[in-house]
């Protein structure tokens, strides 16, 4: 964890080849404080190609999560493998960046400082990481911005400044766990255009986690669905929505969306009202 | 017609220009009252607790000798002032309490900063050494102060100590917290980035801490003056302790008002230094509510 890996060369984006994400047989368990095993997740198996933005929708509690960070190296899986452009997932992983619902922002540091810290932490020279993050402020349209903290902010703009800091870096790949989640409706849109457009010019993979069907559709080149406890992945479906997609809002509205939309609800319908009901009759 | 509306409309916008400024104008009027009655209410509390005080004294209804009087406060002050005690001038005297305080604050504060998040940082020390530091914290740690002049006699160093002892707890058990609540989406998305656990303490565990400990900070410099002032009492050669001892033995209560007030205003002149360090380090902070509205 303290070796530094190279420094991508500043601010040309694309130097670093994306890498594909092999989940094999993953299962992790949880040691409850009572002493109980918990198995979050049992026998996972998926692959995200290189370059591919996956998103997995799933109720709440089917691990979703927790898949998220058995891939970024966070936790070790109890079985089964992870690996990242070849290479066993074994300590964090290079060439990670994560974005929570949370906005995980340093409260304390202004909006350059926060969006600084990737390439600082990797040892890149202060001059060279301002001149960095000054062009990824640009980038999120947030330039004039950079003396602000982050509560003198709104949640949209706290996102952008969220993204700048997870791209920063150039990626080989992106894990995103309910990244838009807290946002209102016309927030949580644009966010969504902006990310595409981000995206497409750096193209990491993506494991992107989302309760919204709609936003997985929109976004993703493929959907996994999971089912809830122990998790386990039910479905996997292909999105093939031409790219580059454009305004999200306007693509809800396209037929070939709403076919797809429709083939995959059917599919997550049923773990929906399975988890709903578990979780009602545990409250009765 | 049309240069009638625009006079009506100019007319209009004038009234409304002139409703808005006699409303600015009453709100200021507003708050210039509120602010005298607060002051006037202070000064009032203060002539009729002092007044009560000096007149029931005068009177003879409360005896002077075993409750001092303001006025001889006063006098007594301006005796150690000028006259000095019988240990040499009040400002030697005030230099070297502050000096023990002010020591025992700073090695309290940094052993505290380090235990709290040590302790805090691992689950596994926190359980080992959880029940030691409750049962530390539940003895009456005062009581050292006469095993430390005991063991280190009557200099400098076990006033010291004292106080460093009363500032630790307080400083250790907010650090600790102040750990233990730092986000842990933080955490996780500075390892992903590559920090080590030395950049994870440095970027988010003590910033994040920081905003307890500075809050203990306040109380914990009430601490080493007391443990300061508790250690000299019970044995010194200098310090305002020593003063105060002495003049119990005299039976002058006067002297030892006196005493208190000197120190009362080294305590306040610390807290609003205190103050100046908790905005400059907490700037980032969205301004409370609490603060808004100062009381």
């Amino acid at each position: 964890m303290g070796e530094h890996r190279p420094q991508e060369s500043a601010g040309s984006p694309g130097t670093v080849a994306p890498a594909r994400i092999d989940i094999v047989g993953l299962t992790k368990r949880f040691l409850t404080p009572k002493g109980e095993t918990f198995t979050a997740i049992r026998d996972v198996s998926l692959t995200v190609e290189p370059g591919e933005f996956c998103a997995i929708v799933g109720p709440t509690g089917c691990g979703k999560s927790t898949t998220l960070a058995q891939v970024s190296g966070l936790e070790h899986p109890s079985a089964g493998s992870v690996s990242v452009g070849g290479r066993l997932v074994d300590g964090v992983t290079n060439g990670v960046s994560y974005m929570f619902q949370t906005d995980s922002l340093f409260p304390w540091k202004t909006v350059l400082a926060n969006v600084m810290m990737g390439p600082i932490l990797l040892g890149t020279p202060r001059k060279e990481a301002t001149e960095l993050a000054m062009d990824w402020l640009r980038r999120v349209g947030l330039t004039g911005f950079e003396d602000r903290y982050p509560h003198q902010l709104s949640g949209g703009m706290r996102k952008r400044v969220s993204m700048a800091a997870a791209l920063i870096n150039n990626p080989r790949i992106l894990l995103m766990d309910e990244p838009f989640g807290a946002l209102d409706v016309q927030t949580k849109a644009i966010m969504q255009t902006e990310l595409l457009q981000l995206w497409e010019d750096l193209r990491p993979s993506v494991l992107f986690i989302t309760h919204d069907l709609d936003e997985a559709v929109a976004l993703a080149d493929k959907v996994v669905i999971m089912t809830s406890s122990p998790g386990t992945v039910k479905d996997v479906f292909d999105v093939d929505l031409p790219r580059p997609r454009g305004d999200v809002q306007q693509i809800r509205h396209e037929e070939r969306f709403l076919e797809i939309q429709g083939r995959i609800w059917e599919s997550l319908r049923d773990e929906v009202t399975r988890a709903y009901q578990q979780t009602a009759g545990a409250a009765a | 017609m049309t240069t009638m509306t625009t006079t009506q409309q100019a007319a209009r916008s004038g009234v409304a220009d002139k409703r808005e400024i006699d409303m600015q104008a009453a709100g200021r009027r507003a708050h210039t009252r509120r602010t005298t009655w607060i002051w006037v209410g202070r000064i009032g509390a203060a002539v009729l607790i002092l007044g009560g005080w000096q007149w029931f004294t005068a009177a003879g209804w409360v005896d002077k000798f075993f409750y001092g009087q303001p006025s001889g406060i006063w006098d007594s002050l301006v005796h150690l002032f000028t006259v000095g005690t019988a240990f040499g001038t009040i400002w030697e005297n005030l230099w070297i309490t502050v000096q023990e305080a002010f020591l025992g604050f700073l090695l309290g504060t940094v052993t505290g900063v380090v235990f709290g998040i040590l302790l805090g940082s691992s689950r596994y020390l926190a359980s080992v050494f959880g029940p030691y530091i409750k049962i530390l914290n539940s003895i009456p740690r005062i009581v050292l102060g006469s095993i430390f002049i005991v063991a280190f006699g009557l200099g400098v160093f076990p006033k010291v100590l004292l106080a460093a002892v009363l500032v630790f707890f307080v400083v250790f058990f907010n650090a600790f917290q102040g750990v233990r609540e730092v986000d842990p989406g933080l955490v996780a998305n500075v390892r992903v980035l590559g920090a080590s656990p030395l950049q994870v303490a440095r970027h988010v565990t003590i910033p994040s801490a920081m905003t307890w400990i500075i809050a203990s900070l306040h109380t914990a410099f009430g601490f080493a003056i007391i443990g300061a002032l508790v250690a000299e009492v019970l044995g010194a050669q200098h310090g305002v302790g020593l003063i105060i001892s002495q003049a119990q033995g005299n039976f002058d209560p006067d002297t030892v008002f006196a005493c208190m007030v000197i120190v009362a205003v080294v305590t306040l002149v610390a807290e609003y230094l205190i103050t100046l360090l908790e905005k400059s380090l907490l700037k980032w902070r969205p301004p409370s509510r609490s603060e808004a509205q100062a009381i």
